[in-house]
């Protein structure tokens, strides 16, 4: 497992993402919390953050978050997220061939949070990154889901003069919170 | 060829920020995609997708009808037609009754190629490209001139000049900055579409499934936000199972941009809820404009596996020069010239097709297995059949087409060329001719040809014999390189023979479209070179190997002529090129080099076909090497030098700056000697550096071998 991690990290790390690794959910909820408050999330205009609830949280509690991070909300709307400064949501699988991340992106509120807010925060556990494409369409099945989402990285163009630009219609940032004890929930 | 034709290659060729932008761009996509498909076994990816794009394009009326059932049971409605009218009034009717204000697209050729836009904008909708280069494009009203990145003859400059006059003034040439610029103008327009269009990469059948692949993340915008969603679908897109999606998602981003995977791929099955809860007014229309026309065709079904990632467009030696705009079309370079043949018509093709230089280089870089100089060549074919030749043209097949005539006159030229000569070279002629000689000097006719100079040779008779075709730049322009090879086929104890009646090999009638007088060609030529029992049939010309090897049989089968079948067949399997055979004389034991020799620094230039069709790549090199030289690779030692046979006397333009680039790489080794195994390519290199003025010594690879043997 661990070196599949390290080869999603490389190739996540080789298009810009940001990669941090975990031993527990607590942990990685604690970064989370100092990540928002880092980058100025708060109850000001256009300064809030959106999170699509998930077994991320389970015993937790949005709640909790919600007291630590004033600004984090769990009602995810078109308005909301199109003045949210970040969106968080829990991806279901990855490829470590080619770092990316791929979701069940059938609901809509997964598809606001990762497109609109300039920052995407997205949660993942460790056990979830397979070697290739294949692998993980054998798990989320076009048969059966109507949105599937393939992220590797933030938004780019090379429109303009070839020269590679970071953040043209979606995030601009990608951070990828992986956990290794994510299995007892998400079994 | 169009006054408006060549007048748009001018243009393009006096503009420095295109030819600036493009050349930097391929010389970078050479290492990215290289980079890009490390450890991944390139022929095995594009043997599959070959096979599911051919499969399924055998059965496109069967997998169109499987996608619309599937769709359908997953709410979208689905709409087939083969007509772009009908694609554009059932978005325009779906618009108005939708009652549709504004509508924000993601980038799709299709709709480019129905021009979709316009009738928006004839109906008073609002439309906006939401792909930068495609915005780009749509405030400069101009058609994307590359497939993959529509803006790249653009430089920051012009793109900040577009946005000042079209959206707000005062945009600075800062790339970073206009990209903002843009996101800032148009998230907006997403919030506020009521409908949002897209195309598609991939159609998959058996789930009615559909695959967009972006980098910036617009699609995933334009299928989220607007309430109605119309997914334009050419039918080439449909494979047949989820299963073929891979090998096409592991080419296309490293072939499009040398990327592992693009930023993103959405996987759309059926519908999805919009932002209020209600479910997405999904509409797929699969659009056909020929596409079905062509599967009928026996030689163009192949040009349906295409994958649109314009590797064809940033290998081509003439694309980098003069940009897609020339192409005139939404789809541009080299399968742009085939698709504009079919979605438009053969003639739209007439003045496009004569950019292909017929080098090859796009043919093992094709994700879809596509020959498309192949095509290329087929369509020229076609377009003479339909068109005829122009007389000029005709008087001068008329003339290679009776040998003695032609050699006559060839003769005569090294008496009539006297007043122009100067030394070896012609370097300027006069009049119109005078574009021959601009950009490098002539070879004047030898005085004596080598069917002459050949008579004089005394062999001693060998057992082994070896027919030697010359072709008609060893025999009337460089004799001399016959001359070593005859020397050294000697030395291995073989003795050569030269049929008299051999003449033009064809090339120049069959890559002219002219098959009818490259098949006499071939006729008499299969004739004189099977009259003697030999091992082998040698040329020292690569075009000239590949007419006796490759295109004998295949004018032969194009034209259905049946009965010279056995004996081109016959003629092939004993044509060899010359290095090849040395190889194979060393290797046996029957040539041994000189020993101890220390020849020095030459540079190797890899002519188009002796590389690409005949892969003879390491054979003249290990000789060179085992003759005693070290070889100074050249950068880009195989791109093609310009010369292409009468490409460079039909479109002269062309083929100096690309001889410009070649004499550069070659004087950058360092190396005072280049050599090659074409006279062709000696032709165009020696003149281009006579020219110059260079000390350089160009030799073709036999002249350089001729006293290496013991």
């Amino acid at each position: 497992m661990s070196t599949t991690f390290e080869a999603f990290e490389t190739r996540a790390a080789a298009v810009s993402a940001e990669v941090h690794r975990f031993a527990t959910r607590h942990e990685g909820l604690a970064f989370i919390e100092g990540f928002l408050r880092e980058v100025g999330v708060s109850e000001a205009p256009g300064s809030g953050a959106l999170w699509v609830d998930g077994s991320f949280l389970e015993g937790i509690g949005p709640a909790h978050v919600t007291s630590q991070v004033p600004g984090v909300s769990f009602e995810v709307t078109r308005e909301a997220a199109a003045v949210a400064k970040v969106g968080i949501s829990q991806l279901d699988w990855a490829i470590a061939g080619t770092g990316t991340l791929v979701q069940d992106a059938t609901a809509v509120e997964k598809r606001l949070v990762s497109t609109l807010p300039p920052i995407h925060l997205a949660v993942l556990g460790t056990e979830r990154i397979l070697a290739d494409f294949n692998s993980v369409l054998q798990r989320l099945q076009p048969e059966q889901i109507n949105y599937i989402a393939f992220i590797t990285g933030p938004s780019r163009t090379a429109d303009i003069e070839r020269v590679l630009t970071i953040g043209v219609h979606g995030p601009e940032r990608l951070i990828v919170v992986v956990v290794d004890d994510f299995e007892k929930v998400t079994a | 060829m169009t006054t408006e034709f060549k007048d748009s290659i001018e243009t393009a060729l006096h503009n420095p920020n295109l030819t600036g932008a493009l050349g930097r761009f391929s010389e970078a996509y050479r290492i990215s995609r290289a980079k890009a498909y490390e450890g991944i076994d390139f022929e095995a990816v594009r043997d599959r997708i070959a096979e599911v794009k051919g499969n399924a394009s055998s059965r496109f009326e069967e997998l169109a009808e499987q996608f619309k059932a599937n769709a359908e049971r997953r709410g979208a409605k689905v709409f087939r037609t083969s007509d772009p009218a009908e694609v554009k009034r059932y978005i325009l009717d779906l618009a108005k009754a939708q009652n549709v204000q504004s509508v924000v697209k993601s980038k799709s050729m299709a709709s480019e190629e129905i021009h979709l836009n316009k009738a928006f904008e004839q109906a008073g909708i609002q439309v906006d490209e939401t792909d930068l280069g495609e915005w780009i494009i749509q405030l400069a009203h101009q058609t994307p001139s590359h497939m993959v990145m529509p803006a790249i003859h653009m430089t920051k400059e012009e793109v900040a000049e577009v946005f000042s006059q079209e959206v707000e003034a005062g945009q600075a040439p800062d790339i970073p900055k206009l990209v903002k610029f843009a996101r800032g103008k148009l998230r907006p327009k997403f919030l506020a579409a009521d409908m949002g269009i897209t195309g598609a990469n991939i159609a998959v059948a058996e789930t009615g499934s559909l695959v967009i692949i972006t980098n910036e993340g617009n699609a995933r915008l334009v299928t989220t936000l607007p309430r109605i969603h119309v997914a334009i679908v050419g039918i080439e897109k449909l494979v047949a199972q989820v299963a073929d999606i891979d090998p096409i998602l592991t080419a296309l981003p490293r072939s499009a941009t040398g990327q592992l995977l693009t930023s993103y791929v959405s996987m759309l099955s059926g519908q999805v809820p919009n932002t209020d809860g209600s479910p997405k007014d999904l509409h797929i229309i699969l659009m056909d404009n020929h596409r079905s026309d062509m599967v009928k065709d026996p030689k163009f079904k192949e040009a349906l596996q295409c994958i649109r990632c314009a590797t064809c467009l940033n290998v081509c030696p003439v694309f980098r020069l003069v940009g897609g705009h020339v192409f005139g079309k939404t789809y541009t370079g080299g399968i742009g010239t085939i698709l504009t043949a079919w979605f438009d018509e053969l003639k739209k093709s007439e003045d496009i097709q004569g950019l292909c230089i017929q080098c090859g280089s796009c043919v093992p870089v094709c994700p879809g297995k596509i020959d498309i100089p192949g095509l290329i060549l087929e369509l020229r074919r076609r377009l003479v059949v339909e068109q005829g030749q122009s007389l000029a043209m005709k008087a001068i097949f008329g003339v290679v087409n009776n040998r003695r005539l032609f050699h006559s006159m060839l003769r005569m030229a090294s008496v009539t060329q006297k007043p122009f000569k100067q030394g070896r070279f012609i370097r300027h002629l006069p009049l119109f001719l005078s574009d021959m000689t601009d950009f490098r000097s002539l070879p004047a006719i030898a005085p004596e040809p080598f069917r002459d100079k050949f008579k004089a040779i005394a062999q001693p008779k060998q057992a082994e014999k070896v027919v030697f075709y010359a072709g008609c730049l060893i025999d009337f322009a460089y004799p001399e390189t016959g001359m070593a090879l005859v020397k050294i086929l000697n030395k291995a104890g073989i003795e050569v023979v030269f049929p008299e009646n051999q003449t033009c090999c064809g090339a120049p009638a069959r890559y002219s479209g002219a098959y009818e007088v490259a098949a006499q060609n071939a006729r008499d030529n299969i004739k004189a070179l099977l009259e003697t029992d030999a091992t082998y049939v040698v040329s020292a010309c690569p075009t000239c190997t590949v007419a006796l090897k490759h295109d004998f049989l295949d004018t032969f089968k194009t034209l259905g002529i049946t009965d010279a079948m056995g004996e081109a067949q016959r003629l092939s399997d004993r044509t060899i090129d010359f290095s090849s055979l040395v190889k194979k004389l060393v290797d046996e034991g029957r040539l041994t080099f000189k020993e101890g020799q220390h020849l020095g620094k030459i540079t190797y230039h890899d002519s188009c076909h002796l590389k690409r069709t005949l892969k003879a790549t390491d054979e003249p090199r290990e000789l060179l090497q085992k003759a005693g030289h070290e070889i100074a690779e050249m950068y880009e030692c195989d791109t093609c030098c310009g010369m292409a046979g009468s490409y460079s006397l039909k479109l002269p333009e062309i083929s100096a700056p690309i001889l410009e680039r070649k004499l550069k790489h070659i004087k950058d080794t360092g190396a005072d000697k280049v050599v090659m195994d074409c006279p062709g390519c000696v032709m165009q290199i020696r003149g281009g550096l006579d020219k110059d003025g260079s000390p350089i010594q160009v030799e073709h690879t036999a002249e350089r071998l001729e006293d290496r043997f013991e």
